[in-house]
């Protein structure tokens, strides 16, 4: 079982054109920020939107959707789970869980038998009789995942299936939903604008801006060496172009940064915030990376503060709530900020 | 002021003002304005001579207020200041006769009579009252409780007839309607409402419609505001001229 | 509560209840047993609960398909199709009754055609009554079962989909169930109106007893000659709609708003 799928949609004022492939057992995660097309990709992937173009193949030949053939989502073999679960309200649990095999055609006793061994599975065993409404939020997600994967899809699309959960119920579902895609040998899709939710459960994630794909790759990978702002900040980095020539890079917005290796041609420098230093006068033993820079804004962020700073080259310090206190700063107030060469990562554009 | 304070008024009621065609005293201008109040079945007939009146009195302005008898009846007696009441009822009119408000006693100026109507063409083969008993004709009558079906009653009473009507409508109206329609095939309705009706229906008289017949009273009334006017126009209606536009709509006359 | 809310409520309730007090005070309550045993006053009743039930199963077996494909379609010209099915609900009945005479009575555009093959004519029988009664009281239901289903959550649907459901399963399993307040808040508006129904009946169904004569025709040509006895028969119509829709909500509307 396998995916692969172009999809070209115009949905309003967003053109989407995306391009993706899924191995049988793969979970690619697609990440984006809201309003980036990631949505209507899923929708196009289960067949409750028609695509503008583009076709979606499954196992290599079995064609869902084409210009000249559109398969109905209800004929498709796909399991979906939502944000807000959308359990019925008015069939129980079990009944919700069973509900795709008795459309299917299968026998009621086999069909709830079914839905019972799944919600056993996924830790809901004994709640079949009880309404959607009497789950938590957490329970909820759970038995939308069962409803999902009952039937052995061969195609599971999740739909941010962690956003709406509270931060604690987040860490455990997670961690189950994780060991249930493990488990799941067709090709599944998890769309979700959480990095972590990506980098935890995908193998490989997809950044989508604006319609199109801009970056894509092993999660740590895209962690490590984002290529566009949006996915430099998700991953908590600072993201710097510019044009290598020797052991330095010359910034396009201006500056110079000094690197730890040889580098030629276009290429990023990703800074760590927490690599950053701030100091009230130009540090002694003169670093290569140093700057004078003006605080723009200063946030709390756990047991740090982040720095946002202006200057030649824009960055972002994180540096922890005693240090920040020690330096007495307020916004507008002029600092030099250095950090090593050996913390930059540098890769081509 | 109940009755007229001048000589002439008084000899009109003394002479009564159904049969009064010699009384008029000379030289009152038939002028102003002159107030009837007048059954509803009566509005296309009255407004011509109506109009007819007008033409004849340069001076004169003639106002209908129509309406159901028991209605007008109700009113006169609470007091409406009408010069001329001709009601489609006599048991009504009796009422305000027994009021003491009639200038004279009430006179039958035209009568009306049940008819056969049937849709153009007469589909259904109807001939005459006997027709009504046949359950395969598609049949209306008026509901009992309103005037026409109480009629309707006393002919098939007087002719033995058993009428089998698939439905009681609530008023003469909506019997026609039906008929207008082609939706049956024939209705028991009055010879002035198949005259009203036009082309669409057609009349079927029987000798048994004489038994319920429908008594149209005129009469001027005691406290009238220009009571010379409605005499006038209480003459034009019983005039030949009068009887002959009422004989057009389907009236029998006196 | 603010006055500028309380007030007009309370005049609300004046106006809508001062009418039924004035009929209950009015009612001549020696008379009501002989009224009640007239002939023709339980056959009046009979007729008018059945055909307002008929009319009812009727127009919830066309009106909610109506509803959905007005609510869920992408027909082209769906507002006028909106406006031209909510006309009964404008239209005076009376006028709804001779239109309806103009399509199935024996000489009406389809009435004709069955006339003439079946002998079978429809004005003046008891399913004339059913029709005319459908015909006013449908739009009632439509509007509230479309209602719901505007308000009710379209990714339900979505959801039924991908859960290998076609689109009438869902619509049997997952959509019916989630608007089933508003079926049954449309289906009681609609039997209401039903039962009250005069003008379309009277003049596409006639007026017999026993066979078209529905409470409110009994009531009006009562009327016409013992206004007393039209109070009673009022109040007999009145009780017998109040205890039905005080039986239903207790068993089944409070069901089906809480599912």
């Amino acid at each position: 079982m396998s995916l692969a799928a172009h999809v070209v949609a115009r949905r309003g004022a967003l053109g989407l054109d995306v391009e993706l492939a899924v191995a049988d057992g793969e979970v690619l995660g697609v990440l984006g920020p809201n309003g980036a097309g990631k949505s209507t990709l899923l929708r196009v992937l289960a067949g409750l939107l028609v695509p503008d173009g583009g076709r979606v193949v499954v196992d290599g030949d079995r064609v869902w959707d084409d210009v000249d053939l559109h398969v109905p989502a209800h004929q498709r073999s796909l399991g979906m789970v939502f944000q807000d679960h959308l359990l019925f309200p008015h069939l129980s649990v079990a009944e919700n869980v069973a509900f795709g095999l008795r459309t299917r055609g299968v026998r009621r006793a086999e069909a709830r038998a079914a839905a019972e061994s799944w919600l056993d599975r996924v830790g809901l065993a004994g709640l079949g009789d009880s309404r959607p409404g009497q789950l938590s939020g957490g329970q909820a997600q759970r038995a939308a995942l069962a409803r999902a994967l009952v039937g052995d899809p061969r195609l599971l699309l999740l739909d941010e299936p962690l956003s709406a959960l509270d931060a604690r119920t987040r860490l455990t579902v997670r961690a189950e939903l994780h060991r249930h895609l493990a488990e799941y040998a067709g090709s599944a899709v998890l769309v979700t604008h959480d990095p972590v939710d990506a980098m935890a459960l995908a193998d490989r994630v997809l950044v989508v801006e604006d319609g199109a794909v801009v970056q894509a790759g092993p999660p740590a990978e895209v962690a490590r060496r984002p290529r566009t702002d949006y996915v430099a900040r998700l991953v908590g980095l600072v993201l710097l172009a510019g044009m290598g020539d020797g052991q330095q890079v010359r910034l396009d917005g201006g500056g110079v940064v000094a690197v730890a290796e040889d580098v030629a041609g276009p290429v990023f420098v990703a800074v760590r915030p927490e690599s950053v230093a701030l100091y009230l006068q130009r540090p002694v033993g003169s670093p290569r990376n140093v700057w004078p820079l003006r605080l723009a804004t200063a946030t709390p962020h756990g047991s740090v503060v982040r720095c946002d700073l202006t200057g030649e080259v824009p960055l972002t310090a994180d540096v922890t709530a005693t240090s920040f206190a020690e330096l007495g700063l307020a916004p507008g107030a002029e600092v030099w900020a250095a950090v090593k060469a050996s913390e930059l990562t540098v890769y081509p554009r | 002021m109940r009755r007229g304070p001048a000589l002439g008024a008084l000899l009109l009621v003394l002479a009564g003002c159904g049969t009064d065609a010699a009384g008029a005293p000379a030289g009152d201008e038939v002028a102003g304005t002159l107030t009837v109040f007048a059954a509803a079945s009566l509005t296309d007939v009255l407004t011509g001579l109506g109009d007819q009146l007008e033409a004849d009195h340069p001076g004169l302005e003639v106002q209908f207020s129509f309406a159901g008898s028991s209605a007008l009846a109700t009113q006169v007696v609470q007091g409406a200041p009408a010069d001329v009441l001709a009601s489609a009822d006599t048991e009504q009119m009796g009422l305000v006769t027994d009021a003491g408000l009639t200038d004279g006693s009430p006179g039958v100026f035209a009568s009306n009579v049940l008819e056969i109507a049937v849709p153009a063409g007469n589909p259904g083969g109807v001939t005459g009252l006997a027709d009504f008993a046949d359950p395969d004709l598609a049949l209306a009558v008026c509901a009992p409780a309103v005037p026409c079906g109480s009629a309707a009653e006393e002919v098939f009473a007087a002719a033995g007839v058993d009428a089998q009507p698939d439905t009681q409508e609530d008023d003469v109206r909506a019997a026609l309607t039906k008929v207008q329609l082609g939706e049956v095939d024939a209705a028991l309705v009055y010879a002035t409402d198949v005259r009203a009706a036009g082309d669409a229906v057609e009349g079927i008289p029987f000798p048994e419609a004489g038994q319920a017949v429908n008594e149209y009273p005129i009469c001027r009334l005691a406290a009238a505001p220009n009571p010379v006017a409605a005499r006038a126009f209480v003459d034009l209606v019983r005039s030949d001229a009068g009887r002959r536009a009422l004989a057009d709509a389907g009236f029998r006359t006196p | 509560m603010p006055a500028p809310l309380l007030v007009p409520a309370l005049l609300a309730v004046a106006f809508l209840v001062l009418p039924l007090v004035g009929l209950v005070v009015r009612a001549p309550w020696s008379e009501i047993g002989p009224q009640l045993t007239r002939p023709g006053v339980g056959e009046a009743l009979r007729l008018s609960l059945v055909s307002a039930t008929l009319a009812t199963l009727l127009s919830l077996l066309l009106g909610v398909p109506l509803a959905w494909v007005l609510a869920r379609s992408r027909v082209r010209g769906r507002s006028l199709l909106r406006a031209l099915v909510t006309v009964p609900l404008v239209l005076p009945p009376v006028v709804g009754g001779v239109a309806l005479f103009l399509v199935l009575g024996r000489q009406g555009i389809v009435g004709r055609w069955l006339f003439e093959a079946t002998g079978f004519s429809l004005p003046f029988t008891t399913a004339a009554v059913v029709v005319a009664e459908t015909f006013v009281a449908m739009p009632f239901l439509v509007v509230s079962v479309e209602g719901a289903l505007r308000a009710a959550d379209a990714r339900f649907e979505d959801a039924a989909a991908t859960l290998g459901a076609d689109r009438w399963t869902t619509f049997r399993r997952v959509t019916l169930p989630l608007v089933a307040p508003g079926v049954a808040a449309g289906a009681v508006l609609c039997w209401a109106r039903a039962l009250g129904e005069f003008g379309a009946t009277i003049t596409f169904a006639g007026n017999f007893p026993g066979t078209t004569q529905t409470m409110p025709l009994a009531v009006y040509l009562t009327l016409q000659r013992d206004p007393e006895a039209a109070i009673v028969l009022s109040l007999v119509l009145l009780a017998v709609s109040l205890a039905t829709l005080l039986l239903l909500r207790g068993r089944w509307l409070v069901r089906g708003a809480a599912g």
